[in-house]
């Protein structure tokens, strides 16, 4: 085999990861099934074509028509393993292939593989503290101390911008004072203008810091996390980043049915206004917290990514043995 | 023209911004895994040739440029624009000053170019990356001195001044990189 090729000059037909990647990532999987096996953690299968598609206006599902029925490619495994805690599972983990339409760049592909997994009776902070202990175990290099820094002190630090406070006008200065103009951005979008100036002015500043946990998001940001209990202004959620890219997301879950079912009216409201393709909402899963899940938290890392990190790769195709364009 | 999705952007498209034909340089996906996304492009103005930085919002669009780089033969310079032809259908353009920008003073009639045409009009002109011109003008050469890096001016049949070793001889023929325009080695016919 040839060794990696991401710029496409090998033929159509043939794989863009070199086989060490192959092979690294095969060890790789090994390597994470064994850390969770060994703290008692279940791994578990659950359904790619879901009977319900994600509410997220954010991410788009590959929808497929069934006959007469509508089924949808999950872009996680999030709720059907929900459904499991609720059942009475424990702590569960699964390596699940996820499907995320029209996302595709140098770190996207729009299949990936992703890890997921849920700790019954812990919040965001231990989870937090054990995606550090399995980093460390994965990573062929220590990624040193690691950093843990607010959504909002991150903001602060760099751009001297409070996102919790700032307006649409503030964030829009902001964008404009280092960047051209923004195309579609909706005027009073406040998020898109944080989920910008987070993924194209902050991510790159955490470059060459190792691993950073970047936490307790705007609660206008919680997608499925619970919010804090002593300041509603923010979630119980965190990303997780080494050198600048982002591995994972993890949240204190929401485990209040009534909650979940506004935000996944909200969803469904904004995808409308926007004219997005309508989904099912989840049925089962809100049939599931109804009934009562016990309090976890859960984080899902990509595993492509992790591979990425592991070996130096600056393109996810490099990690991928057949990406999209030649699927 | 057609439409381009912002995620059809790739560098090497000509697309239409401010009224103007642009291409696209660099392309970079922004999306934070549960945010929104978007496609951050670096685009030259085909007219200025100005680098400017635009973000589009996931689902929007983009006008394609009507612009097609075309090979043609220059033809000659009549004292005020620069004539060429397109070597198969023999159609010809003309080219002002502006668009030649520093083309002109590489080319020779008959040299083959590349012109860049939105809406049938040039707007760029492009030299081959690599020209053979005569030293009409230069200091006596320094026989044998084939090593130091000295160099000194020339100025070649075109008018354009470039930097060439101490042995090169006026009347000599050079190999210029029109892109650097730097001396590249000596020529024959």
């Amino acid at each position: 085999m040839k060794p990696a090729d991401p710029a496409g000059k090998a033929a159509p037909w043939e794989p863009v990861a070199s086989l060490e990647t192959l092979q690294f990532k095969a060890r790789l999987l090994q390597r994470i099934r064994a850390f969770f096996i060994a703290r008692d953690c279940l791994e578990v299968e659950t359904p790619l074509l879901s009977r319900a598609g994600t509410t997220d206006p954010n991410i788009e599902s590959f929808a497929l028509r069934i006959g007469e029925e509508q089924r949808w490619l999950i872009t996680s495994p999030e709720f059907h393993m929900k459904r499991l805690l609720a059942a009475g599972s424990g702590s569960i983990f699964q390596i699940a292939r996820v499907f995320r339409d029209r996302e595709r760049g140098g770190r996207h592909n729009p299949e990936f593989s992703l890890l997921e997994w849920y700790r019954v009776g812990w919040d965001y902070r231990q989870l937090m503290a054990e995606v550090e202990e399995l980093l460390r175990h994965l990573l062929p290099v220590d990624p040193g101390p690691a950093r843990y820094l607010s959504y909002r002190q991150l903001f602060l630090n760099y751009l001297q911008l409070d996102p919790l406070d700032a307006d649409f006008a503030a964030l829009h200065a902001c964008w404009l004072r280092d960047h051209g103009p923004v195309q579609g951005l909706v005027a009073g979008d406040r998020d898109g203008l944080l989920d910008l100036l987070f993924g194209a002015a902050l991510q790159p500043r955490l470059r060459g810091q190792g691993l950073v946990f970047v936490h307790d998001f705007p609660a206008s940001q919680a997608s499925l996390a619970r919010l804090r209990a002593d300041d509603n202004r923010l979630a119980e959620r965190f990303e997780v980043f080494i050198d600048g890219m982002e591995l994972g997301n993890g949240f204190s879950e929401l485990t209040d049915a009534q909650e979940q079912g506004r935000r996944f009216a909200a969803d469904l409201q904004r995808r409308a206004g926007a004219g997005q393709a309508p989904v099912s909402r989840d049925e089962l899963l809100l049939a599931a917290l109804g009934h009562g899940m016990p309090a976890c938290a859960g984080v899902a890392i990509g595993v492509d990514r992790l591979c990425m990190v592991a070996q130096g790769h600056a393109q996810i195709d490099a990690t991928l043995a057949f990406p999209w364009e030649r699927a | 023209m057609a439409n381009y999705g912002s995620n059809d952007l790739r560098s090497g498209l000509k697309i239409m911004l401010d009224g103007d034909p642009y291409n696209v340089l660099e392309c970079e996906f922004v999306k934070p895994g549960k945010g929104q996304a978007f496609t951050r492009v670096k685009v030259r103005n085909l007219k200025t040739g100005r680098v400017v930085d635009r973000t589009f919002k996931s689902g929007e669009s983009v006008e394609g440029a009507d612009v097609v780089d075309t090979d043609m033969q220059y033809l000659y310079y009549d004292g005020e624009l620069w004539n060429f032809m397109h070597q198969e259908t023999f159609e010809q353009v003309t080219a002002d000053e502006n668009v030649m920008g520093d083309a002109a003073k590489w080319i020779k009639e008959q040299d083959s170019c590349m012109v860049t045409l939105y809406n049938g009009v040039p707007i760029a002109v492009t030299p081959p990356n690599f020209v053979v011109l005569k030293i009409t003008d230069t200091d006596p050469g320094v026989r044998g001195d084939t090593a130091s890096g000295g160099g000194k001016p020339a100025t070649l049949e075109t008018g354009a001044v470039v930097r060439v070793p101490l042995f090169i001889e006026s009347g000599e023929l050079i190999k210029v990189d029109t892109r650097s325009g730097e001396y590249v080695s000596r020529a024959k016919e």
